[in-house]
């Protein structure tokens, strides 16, 4: 099992034109928690559209490579999402599911892949380059490798334990995240 | 001397020159017959890229993503796929994303399918409760005007704009088999 904190800042470390889309809730707390960034576009809230929205900025964007980090459970709302990656083949687009096979936000219910539903087999099933899943610190360094430079669509399925860490809370006005992510980029 | 045509230009493509002028890039959509002819139009198109959905509310992620990377996108969808993306269209009005739906009507003129009633007859109601300014359309003539609008609507003024092509537009659904 990861520490989700630890995991996340070792995924972003110098990380360099990165451009991050994350997922309601936890996912979110992660990236805000590893360094708050212009290129960071923080969700609070469209549960499901997490991959589609890294989708849409992977094709405007070939020359940057785009990660996705978000829950098991935007993940599964969005499921059909995989699917039409699978179709597009972004290759500079990877994923990074933040597994703790819980809905941390509303109770700690458990979720799909508590029973063993397996978002790996499925990204493979639908055509993506590469998905594995992960639950060694000692593997951050090569999923970090993944992000920057990994033939994609590449789906992640971290292993993360699930305790209740502090929230960090990003700035939540959507007007300001986006305009300040479209700035960083044009400025980039 | 080419004899000039007396063919009107037809509305898909009419469509597919205001996306051309706008410089859209990117074209989010569920199949449907009634875009059948557009789809085909961006798919040929070697500087749109085509996305082909499992749901029509991944095409409003798309949209959104597309606009973070400078990218302008549209989306098509059956008047059935509007009731799909309510939450998601949450997006566009938090981030203040524009957004062009063109829309192709079931559920009233002509139809043969009680089913698609129910969504079809609050399509309309449903995008105005969720931000988005309407367009009607009836007449393929005034396709071109209404699109062009709504693309410099969307495009420039980063409002949601919705064009709904009604089914007396399109034509009822041809029942092949």
């Amino acid at each position: 099992m990861l520490d989700r904190r630890d995991f996340v800042r070792r995924l972003l470390i110098d990380r360099g034109d990165l451009l991050v889309v994350s997922g309601l809730g936890s996912a979110t707390y992660d990236v805000a928690a590893a360094g708050d960034h212009p290129l960071n576009f923080y969700l609070w809230g469209a549960m499901g559209g997490t991959a589609m929205i890294g989708l849409g900025l992977a094709l405007a964007r070939p020359q940057n490579r785009v990660a996705v980090l978000t829950g098991d459970g935007d993940m599964l709302m969005g499921m059909g999402s995989l699917a039409t990656i699978g179709v597009k083949q972004p290759n500079n687009l990877a994923i990074v599911v933040l597994d703790n096979a819980h809905y941390g936000e509303t109770g700690m219910q458990p979720s799909h892949t508590f029973s063993g539903v397996d978002l790996v087999a499925t990204a493979l099933a639908c055509r993506f380059k590469q998905a594995r899943a992960v639950a060694d610190i000692a593997e951050a360094a090569a999923v970090r490798a993944l992000l920057h430079g990994g033939e994609g669509p590449i789906l992640v399925s971290a292993r993360i334990g699930d305790e209740d860490v502090p929230r960090v809370l990003p700035r939540r006005d959507g007007h300001a995240i986006k305009q300040r992510f479209v700035e960083a980029l044009n400025s980039a | 001397m080419p004899t000039p045509s007396t063919t009107p230009i037809s509305w898909p493509d009419a469509i597919y020159a205001q996306f051309r002028r706008a410089g859209v890039r990117q074209v989010g959509y569920v199949p449907d017959a009634g875009h059948s002819r557009l789809i085909r139009l961006c798919q040929d198109d070697p500087d749109i890229a085509d996305v082909v959905l499992t749901t029509e509310e991944e095409g409003v992620g798309l949209v959104a993503g597309a606009a973070l990377g400078g990218q302008r996108a549209a989306l098509l969808m059956q008047s059935s796929g509007v009731g799909n993306c309510i939450n998601m269209f949450s997006l566009l009005r938090n981030c203040g994303f524009g957004c062009l739906v063109l829309v192709t009507m079931r559920g009233e003129f002509g139809e043969f399918n009680q089913w698609q009633v129910p969504m079809g007859t609050i399509t309309e109601e449903v995008l105005r409760l969720a931000g988005f300014l309407t367009y009607r359309v009836e007449h393929a003539d005034a396709v071109d005007e209404v699109v062009g609008a709504g693309c410099d609507m969307a495009f420039g003024g980063d409002l949601p704009i919705a064009v709904l092509l009604s089914q007396r537009l399109i034509g009822p659904k041809q029942w092949t088999r």
